[in-house]
C-alpha cells in the first residue's frame, strides 16, 4: 500500500515537473481588487495564456502601497516576474530598491502627459476628482479655495494608508505649494472623516455622511454603465486635476524575461486595454479601437493636468504629510 | 496548595504564542535599523492610550448596572437577550461603523429626529465617535464578563445574606462589590486592550489626523515609508502598554473567596420599587443602543442579498471552516493555559502573561513577521488559510483565556483538593469535573473564537492568491469595486453566519452547564 503510494507520489511528480516544463508560469503581483472577479484579472488572464502558451499566475496584495512593501520584503528571491499596479507616487520608491529592471519598450499610448520612465510603462491612468449627487447639489464647488469657503461636507483618505489620499496630498501641493497649508487649513471644517481606503471613504458619500467624498473623474461611469444611475458627477476644479497613472514593471531578478517583456508589450494591446473602462473603471493606457464605452463620453475633461515627476513627488511626500497634519490637527 | 508535574502542555502553548507575537516582531525588528520615536509618535501614544482607557472605563462602569439589572431580573426573552447581546462584539468592524451611522450618522435616525424637532444636527465624527463606536463594540462584551461574575456568586452566600436581612445596599457591599474588585479589571483590560490596537474605527469615526494612534503609525512606516524599524519599534510600545495594562489590573483585581456552593442556580435578589424601574430603564436603554445599528446592518443588508455573486457561498464555506478550525485551536489552547495557571503550575507568571500577548499585537507587524518567517519555505499563497487559521485562533485566545480563568481557579479552590483525593487525573478529571464545571465559559468562548475568526480580514489580505479568499475579503472586494450593496449583503451573510455560530457555542455551553 505504502509502496503504490510512493510510486503513485512519485508518478504525480513527475507529471507535475513535465507539465511545468512545457508551461512556463509567469507570476504579476498586483493589487488586490486587479485580480478579485470584477477587477480585469480575469479577462486578461484569458486573454494573454490564449497567445503565450504560458500560465500567468496573479498575485494579490491589498493596494499599490503593500504591493511594494511585499516586493521590497522579498527582495532578489521574490517570485514575482512582473509588478504590476503602482503608480507614480510609488515608482520613485521602486526605482530606488534596484529591483527593477528597464523594459526597453517605447511607450505610443494616449496618455494625458508624456511618459519617459525607462523603468515602469503605464497600464491605465485616471484624474482624482471630488465625486458629488447631482440631486442634492446644484452648484459644486469649481476649486480648492470654493470647497473650503463653502459649507460642504467631504471625505477623503489617509495619505499615510491609501494611494488616493496620498494623491489629493500631491494634488494640493502641486497646486499650491507653499500656500498647501492654508488650503488645508480652510479645508479643516469641510472634512467630515479621513478614512483608511477609497472604499471606506466612496461608502461614506453614498450613504449621505458626506456631500463629496475624493474619488475618480470616471467614477460616475460606473454608476452610469452598472446601474444605469446618471446621478453622479465629478466637478471639475479650475486649479486643474491631479493625475494618477498606474504603471506595471519588470523584475530584474525574473527566471522568465522574455515572457516578462512580453506581458509588457501585451499590456499596451487591445487584450488587455480592452479590459480596463469597465472593470477598473479608469482611463486605458491605449484607448481600444472600438472607443471608449458610451458612458465615458459623458464624464468631465480637466482642461489642466497636475503631475509631479516621481523624485518630486517622492522627495515632497514628507514635508507635505507634516503640513496636512499640522492643518489638520486642530 | 498541590502544584503539580511540570505543565509541558501549557509551556508548549505559551511558548508557540511568544513566538508567533513576540517572534514575528524579532523577525521584523532583524531586518531593520535603529527606531527613534517622533513627536508624531509620542503624540500617537497619548491618543492611542487615552481613548483606550476612557473607552473600557465607560464600557465597563456602564456595564455594571446593565449586567446587574440582568442578573437579578427575570423575563420572557432574557435568554435570547442576552445572547443577542453578544452580537455588536462579533460584528466585523466595518459593518459595524454603517450600523452606527445609520443610526448616529449624518443622514441617520438620530440626525433626522433631532432636525424634525428643530435642533441642530450632531456630528458622530471625532473623539466622541470613537468612543461611542468602542462603546457599541464592547459594552456587551463586558456585560456578559460581569454577567459570568454574578452567576460566580454561589446560591448560599445569596440565601444568607436574605436570612440576615440584608437590604440591596448591604447586599451590594457584601457580595457584589467585592465580586466586581475581582471581576472588572479583568474585563477591564481586555477591553482596553482591544481598543488599544483598534484600526478601521478611530481611523473611519475619529475625523481626521488629530485622532491617529499608534497602529495606523505602524500601517504608514510598513507601507509607504517601508521603515521596518520604525514599525517594530511602534510594536513594541504596544507591547509594553499591553504589559503595563495588564500588570495594573493584576493589582487591582481581588480574589472574592467566596468559597464553593452547591451547585444550585443562584437567584439574585430583586428589589422592588423604585430599583425595578431603574433595571427596566437600563436593559432598555442599553438594548435600544445596541440593538437599533443591528437592525440598521439588517436593513440595508437585505437588498444585496440579492445581487449576490456565487463566489460568496464558496468563500462563506471557506470562513467556516477556518472558523470552526481556529476555535478548536483557540479553546483547547487557552484551557490548557488557565488551567495550568488555575493550579498555580509553575511558570503560570510567563503563562499569563503569554496568554495575553496577542491582545497587544499588531496585526500588520504580525502578518509581516509571519510572511518572513513563511517565505523562505514555501509559497505564500499556498498557506494563506492555514496561515489565517492560525492567527484567528491566536486572536482570539486571550478572550477565551480571560473568561476560562475565573472559573478555572474556582474550580481550582473549590474541588481541586477533592479531585487530588480521589485521584482524579488526566482524561477522567477533564471528562468528569472540568468541562462539565467550565462548560459555560468554554460554549461563551467557542462562540466568540468562532464568531471572530469568521469576522477578522486578518492576515488572509496580506497572503491571498487569486482563489482562496475568505468572506471578509470578498466582502472588502466588492466594495472595492464600486459594488456597495452586494457588499453590504455580503456583510450581512458575513454577521449573520459569525452569529450563528456563536449562539450554537453559547447556548450549547449554558444548556449544558444548566443555566
Amino acid at each position: 500500500m505504502s509502496a503504490m503510494r510512493t510510486i503513485l507520489a512519485a508518478a504525480l511528480t513527475t507529471t507535475a515537473t513535465m507539465a511545468a516544463a512545457e508551461t512556463p508560469v509567469l507570476t504579476v503581483y498586483t493589487y488586490d481588487s486587479f485580480v478579485s472577479e470584477w477587477g480585469p484579472g480575469p479577462a486578461i488572464e484569458k486573454a494573454f495564456e490564449a497567445e503565450c502558451g504560458c500560465d500567468l499566475r496573479f498575485v494579490g496584495a491589498e493596494d499599490g502601497a503593500a504591493l511594494l512593501a511585499r516586493v521590497r520584503l522579498e527582495g532578489a528571491r521574490s517570485e514575482a516576474d512582473v509588478v504590476l499596479g503602482l503608480d507614480t507616487n510609488l515608482t520613485a520608491a521602486a526605482a530606488a530598491t534596484g529591483l527593477f529592471a528597464q523594459h526597453g519598450q517605447t511607450f505610443a499610448g494616449d496618455l494625458p502627459v508624456a511618459w519617459a520612465d525607462p523603468l515602469f510603462l503605464p497600464f491605465d491612468w485616471g484624474w482624482f476628482a471630488f465625486v458629488y449627487d447631482r440631486t442634492k447639489l446644484s452648484t459644486p464647488p469649481k476649486s480648492f479655495v470654493e470647497l473650503g469657503a463653502s459649507d460642504l461636507k467631504i471625505v477623503i483618505q489617509d495619505p499615510r494608508s491609501s494611494t488616493p489620499g496620498l494623491g489629493l496630498l500631491m494634488w494640493v501641493k502641486d497646486a499650491y505649494g507653499d500656500k498647501a497649508p492654508e488650503v488645508w487649513t480652510a479645508l479643516a471644517d469641510n472634512i467630515v472623516t479621513v478614512t483608511p481606503g477609497w472604499s471606506e471613504a466612496y461608502g461614506l458619500f453614498l450613504s449621505g455622511e458626506a456631500d463629496m467624498a475624493l474619488s475618480y473623474t470616471t467614477s460616475p461611469a460606473y454608476h452610469l454603465i452598472a446601474e444605469k444611475d446618471d446621478t453622479k458627477a465629478a466637478a471639475p476644479f479650475d486649479e486643474g486635476h491631479y493625475l494618477q497613472v498606474e504603471v506595471a514593471g519588470k523584475l530584474a531578478a525574473t527566471d522568465q524575461p522574455e515572457l516578462a517583456d512580453r506581458f509588457l508589450a501585451f499590456m499596451e494591446t487591445e487584450g488587455f486595454q480592452a479590459a480596463i473602462p469597465e472593470t477598473n473603471w479608469m482611463y486605458p493606457a491605449k484607448t481600444p479601437a472600438a472607443g471608449l464605452p458610451a458612458g465615458f463620453g459623458t464624464l468631465i475633461k480637466p482642461v489642466k493636468t497636475l503631475l509631479l515627476g516621481s523624485a518630486e513627488a517622492e522627495a515632497l511626500r514628507g514635508p507635505a504629510l507634516d503640513e496636512w497634519r499640522a492643518a489638520l490637527s486642530r | 496548595m498541590a502544584r503539580g508535574p511540570f505543565p509541558l502542555g501549557a509551556a508548549a502553548t505559551a511558548a508557540g504564542l511568544a513566538l508567533l507575537t513576540l517572534g514575528t516582531l524579532a523577525v521584523v525588528a532583524v531586518r531593520a535599523g535603529g527606531f527613534t520615536p517622533a513627536a508624531a509618535d509620542w503624540s500617537a501614544v497619548r491618543f492611542t492610550v487615552l481613548q483606550a482607557a476612557v473607552s473600557a472605563g465607560l464600557s465597563v462602569g456602564l456595564a455594571i448596572p446593565v449586567a446587574r439589572a440582568l442578573a437579578r431580573r427575570r423575563f420572557a426573552g432574557r435568554g435570547a437577550l442576552i445572547v443577542l447581546m453578544g452580537a455588536p462584539f462579533l460584528l466585523p468592524v466595518v459593518v459595524a461603523i454603517i450600523g452606527l451611522l445609520a443610526i448616529f450618522g449624518r443622514a441617520g435616525l438620530v440626525n433626522q429626529a433631532l432636525t424634525a424637532a428643530g435642533l441642530p444636527p450632531v456630528s458622530i465624527f471625532g473623539f466622541h465617535g470613537v468612543i461611542l463606536a468602542h462603546l457599541f463594540l464592547n459594552l456587551p462584551l463586558a456585560v456578559r464578563m460581569l454577567l459570568q461574575g454574578w452567576a460566580a456568586i454561589p446560591a448560599e452566600r445569596f440565601r444568607l445574606a436574605a436570612s440576615l436581612d440584608f437590604d440591596p445596599a448591604a447586599t451590594f457591599r457584601h457580595l457584589e462589590r467585592p465580586m466586581l474588585r475581582a471581576v472588572a479589571p479583568g474585563a477591564a483590560v481586555v477591553i482596553f486592550l482591544v481598543c488599544l490596537t483598534s484600526f478601521a474605527v478611530v481611523l473611519t469615526l475619529g475625523g481626521g489626523p488629530a485622532a491617529t494612534n499608534v497602529e495606523l503609525a505602524i500601517y504608514q512606516a510598513l507601507r509607504f515609508e517601508f521603515d521596518l524599524g520604525r514599525a517594530a519599534g511602534l510594536a513594541a510600545v504596544q507591547f509594553m502598554l499591553c504589559a503595563a495594562a495588564v500588570a495594573l489590573a493584576g493589582r487591582l483585581a481581588i480574589p472574592t473567596g467566596f468559597g464553593a456552593g452547591l451547585e444550585r442556580v443562584a437567584r439574585v435578589p430583586a428589589p422592588g420599587g423604585w430599583r425595578r424601574t431603574g433595571d427596566a430603564g437600563a436593559i432598555g436603554l442599553a438594548a435600544a443602543f445596541l440593538f437599533a445599528p443591528l437592525l440598521a446592518v439588517l436593513w440595508r443588508g437585505a437588498p444585496g442579498l440579492l445581487a449576490l455573486p456565487a463566489s460568496v457561498w464558496s468563500a462563506l464555506a471557506r470562513s467556516l471552516v477556518v472558523a470552526v478550525g481556529a476555535t478548536a485551536l483557540s479553546v483547547t489552547a487557552a484551557l490548557v493555559l488557565a488551567l495550568a495557571v488555575a493550579r498555580e503550575a509553575p511558570g503560570r507568571r510567563l503563562f499569563e502573561v503569554a496568554a495575553m500577548l496577542p491582545m497587544a499585537a499588531s496585526g500588520l507587524v504580525l502578518g509581516t513577521g509571519l510572511f518572513l518567517m513563511v517565505h523562505p519555505f514555501a509559497r505564500v499563497e499556498d498557506l494563506a488559510l492555514s496561515v489565517t487559521l492560525v492567527v484567528n485562533a491566536v486572536m482570539s485566545l486571550p478572550f477565551v483565556y480571560r473568561l476560562l480563568l475565573p472559573q478555572a481557579r474556582a474550580l481550582q479552590a473549590d474541588y481541586g483538593q477533592l479531585a487530588a483525593a480521589l485521584d482524579l487525573t488526566g482524561t477522567a478529571r477533564l471528562r468528569w469535573l472540568v468541562l462539565p464545571r467550565l462548560a459555560a465559559p468554554l460554549g461563551f468562548g467557542a462562540g466568540l473564537a468562532a464568531a471572530m475568526s469568521m469576522g477578522d480580514l486578518g492576515v488572509v489580505a496580506l497572503f491571498a492568491g487569486e482563489s482562496g479568499a475568505t468572506l471578509p475579503l470578498v466582502v472588502s472586494r466588492l466594495a472595492a469595486a464600486y459594488r456597495t450593496e452586494a457588499a453590504a449583503g455580503a456583510a450581512l451573510v458575513l454577521t449573520l453566519a459569525g452569529f450563528a455560530l456563536f449562539a450554537l457555542c453559547d447556548r450549547g455551553g449554558r444548556w449544558l452547564a444548566g443555566t
